[in-house]
């Protein structure tokens, strides 16, 4: 199966979108929660197939946009000692710390290279043994089990020369903030397709149990996110509450065990500052006590002040769904892809980003 | 440029990796940085290549330097980019290229079986396009100086008499866009040489010199009012500045653009948009709307052209935007590059 034509099917696609039309009656506030959702409704024109009865809102699922600005600040302290390679993924090169970012760290001098693989980045230690190589880990549960098994293979290669500096976060606590909120009603969440191929299904439970919201786990193609909203309108429609997998060619409910098992041995789950969300209880990732040796904090001195957000920046009520990125003052004017003030801008995936770059004009 | 897009390359003081990806801020360094040092008129029409009136003829003139990492890709290489680089610029201002200059700036250390290869690569493109390498130089640097080998190349071409200038500036309302074939083999092939990243089938860079295609062109009508050939930003930033250039908007239909499904799955795979891919043997042609099956019709019988496709078309507005109708009857802008495509996270 040619996954890329055959999901994108025209005639299919208005299927869909008529009978998610002929069915949806009440007005409905879905989430899509995952950046690369949020992109691919914008980048297929999703919207412009649904009834005025929906409203797609996005939430924080792009990892670039909820590191906090702090955490930027110490990955930049860390990228301009000098003696370290400085190894990350690519968009977060461009997000801004209150002393610049790592982009303008790299055209300064600093050894920053962009991987696209933290395997990349244990291979730099390994042929760079005077260097010290830190690894910046961003990303959800998706990412952080490649993560962890790198970790895992520098100890078992004995490479003291490695270390990562984690800022991972989980995704089922922010969606208990999210759907808890009392700023913005959510009927339905659009669940992100890779995280859950690792975590399962169990972990949504709360939604539908406590929360008596539906939730859906989507793939990403067009028809994947078709599918997944007719599905999510059913339920509604019908006062039912429960997780449901529309993205089956990949994930379980039961996710992915040996990841998980991985994680479990790396890392544990701390309270951690999300941007825009703020302080969440067990939402973060960082390395267990017995690893301090690759764990980069325990290496580096770093600073732990608290930064200074520009107080127009509204990314915090962007993430959460309270407003669209054109209600806030900055947008388009003094905050752009060119120029981004806060981190909805800077990613490529990021919901300001998206609708700058691909919304259509008034 | 609009107000809310003057982003502050004072703040940062420096020059950026992504001043170089053929985006919006490489065309900020140029316009805020570099050409108002040397304003005049020929420079200011900002085309592929600067057309010059003497003694009654018309020539057009360009310049270009080649960088690229890796050296040597599938189906090309450093030399044959740097000829049919500067060649495809001359046709797509309609001249027919006659003469290049080929200069080189070599790294302490550098084979010499490479650099012959390199410009046996360079010869060979040259006798493809039918034009002569008559003047160059040879520079030396210390180890560091530049990454292996930098190449530059200058050429000049004579428009033909009564010829209509194709520029970026003459696309009007009604015109329809045409692309000659594929988008994103260059690019794609690049990134995998450079990451060692391989695909069940081997993806090809397609630099050719497009000279012959551009004959083809004219000689089916006259009525072609912009060529632009899709490199660095790939087919959206060459769109994007001619609906600038001509103050038009331009609408693309997604499902008829040719895009081999190799090119399109590393495409997903590293979350890069085609649109934006490079391009080194493709062009797009803006013409007039009761010309366009004739010239589709003899692009296509042109090797290079075999895959030619009505891509989309001009309309009055929104001025200077692209937008696209998505293969599933949506819109969305195809914007301008900003910096580097960045390969996400997750």
């Amino acid at each position: 199966m040619k996954y890329i034509e055959e999901f994108g099917d025209f005639r299919l696609a208005q299927d869909l979108a008529t009978q998610i039309a002929r069915l949806s009656k009440r007005p409905v506030n879905l989430m899509e929660v995952c950046g690369s959702h949020t992109a691919a409704i914008f980048r297929h024109g999703i919207r412009d197939l649904l009834p005025s009865t929906i409203r797609l809102l996005s939430g924080p699922g792009c990892p670039v946009c909820v590191t906090a600005a702090s955490d930027v600040d110490k990955a930049l302290a860390i990228a301009r000692t000098p003696g370290v390679v400085f190894a990350t993924f690519g968009d977060m090169m461009r997000v801004s710390g209150s002393e610049g970012n790592l982009q303008q760290a790299r055209a300064e001098g600093s050894d920053v290279r962009i991987v696209y693989s933290p395997l990349d980045a244990l291979d730099f230690a390994q042929r760079e043994p005077t260097k010290r190589v830190v690894f910046f880990a961003v990303g959800f549960e998706t990412t952080s089990p490649l993560i962890a098994a790198t970790l895992k293979r520098a100890i078992s290669l004995g490479v003291e020369n490695f270390s990562v500096f984690s800022v991972h976060k989980l995704i089922p606590p922010a969606l208990r903030v999210l759907v808890s909120s009392q700023e913005v009603n959510i009927d339905g969440f659009m669940l992100p397709g890779h995280v859950s191929a690792i975590i399962g299904t169990s972990p949504y439970r709360f939604l539908a149990e406590e929360f008596h919201t539906p939730a859906v786990v989507s793939g990403f193609e067009p028809l994947d996110i078709l599918q997944s909203i007719l599905m999510l309108v059913v339920q509604r429609e019908i006062g039912r509450a429960e997780i449901e997998i529309q993205y089956r060619r990949v994930v379980s409910a039961e996710g992915n065990r040996r990841a998980l098992r991985l994680l479990e041995e790396i890392f544990c789950p701390v309270y951690d500052s999300w941007r825009g969300l703020g302080t969440i209880p067990q939402s973060g990732l960082k390395l267990r006590k017995g690893l301090k040796k690759w764990d980069a904090e325990a290496h580096f001195d770093l600073p732990s002040r608290p930064v200074q957000e520009d107080p127009d920046c509204q990314c915090g009520k962007v993430l959460r769904g309270v407003i669209l990125p054109t209600q806030c003052s900055l947008f388009g004017k003094r905050c752009t892809p060119e120029n981004p003030l806060g981190p909805c801008m800077v990613s490529a995936e990021g919901t300001c980003s998206a609708h700058y770059r691909y919304g259509v004009l008034a | 440029m609009e107000e809310r897009e003057k982003a502050s390359l004072k703040s940062t003081g420096r020059i950026l990796l992504a001043h170089g990806a053929g985006g919006k801020l490489g065309h900020q360094l140029v316009a805020d940085e570099i050409l108002p040092l040397f304003s005049n008129p020929i420079l200011a029409r900002m085309d592929d290549s600067a057309i010059l009136e003497i003694e009654g003829f018309r020539l057009a003139f360009t310049s270009d330097s080649y960088v690229v990492d890796p050296l040597f890709f599938p189906g090309g290489d450093i030399g044959r980019l740097a000829v049919c680089g500067t060649v495809n610029d001359l046709s797509m201002g309609g001249a027919k290229p006659l003469y290049l200059s080929l200069s080189l700036i070599l790294e302490e250390g550098f084979p010499v079986e490479d650099m012959t290869r390199i410009l046996l690569s360079s010869r060979r493109a040259a006798g493809e396009a039918g034009v002569q390498i008559v003047t160059g130089d040879t520079k030396v640097v210390g180890k560091g100086g530049v990454d292996k080998i930098f190449l530059n190349t200058s050429g000049i071409g004579l428009i033909p008499d009564r010829r209509v200038l194709a520029s970026g500036h003459n696309a009007r309302s009604g015109d329809q866009v045409i692309l000659s074939g594929y988008l994103g083999d260059h690019g794609i092939a690049v990134i995998s040489q450079r990451e060692g990243i391989f695909w069940g089938e081997e993806i090809h860079s397609d630099v050719a010199p497009l000279n012959g295609l551009v004959e083809d062109i004219f000689r089916a009508s006259q009525e072609v009012h912009a060529l632009r050939d899709p490199t660095r930003g790939g087919l959206a930033s060459a769109l994007n500045e001619i609906a600038r250039q001509s103050r038009v908007g331009i609408v693309l239909e997604e499902s008829n653009i040719p895009i081999r499904e190799p090119v399109r799955g590393a495409c997903e795979l590293l979350g890069l948009d085609p649109l934006y891919v490079a391009n080194e043997g493709k062009l797009v042609a803006i013409v007039g709307r009761d010309a366009a099956s004739d010239i589709l019709e003899a692009m296509r019988k042109n090797p290079l052209g075999q895959r030619a496709e009505i891509i989309g078309e001009i309309v009055e507005n929104p001025k200077g935007k692209v937008l696209l109708k998505t293969r599933i009857g949506g819109t969305r802008v195809v914007d301008m590059l900003v910096g580097e495509p960045l390969p996400r996270i997750c």
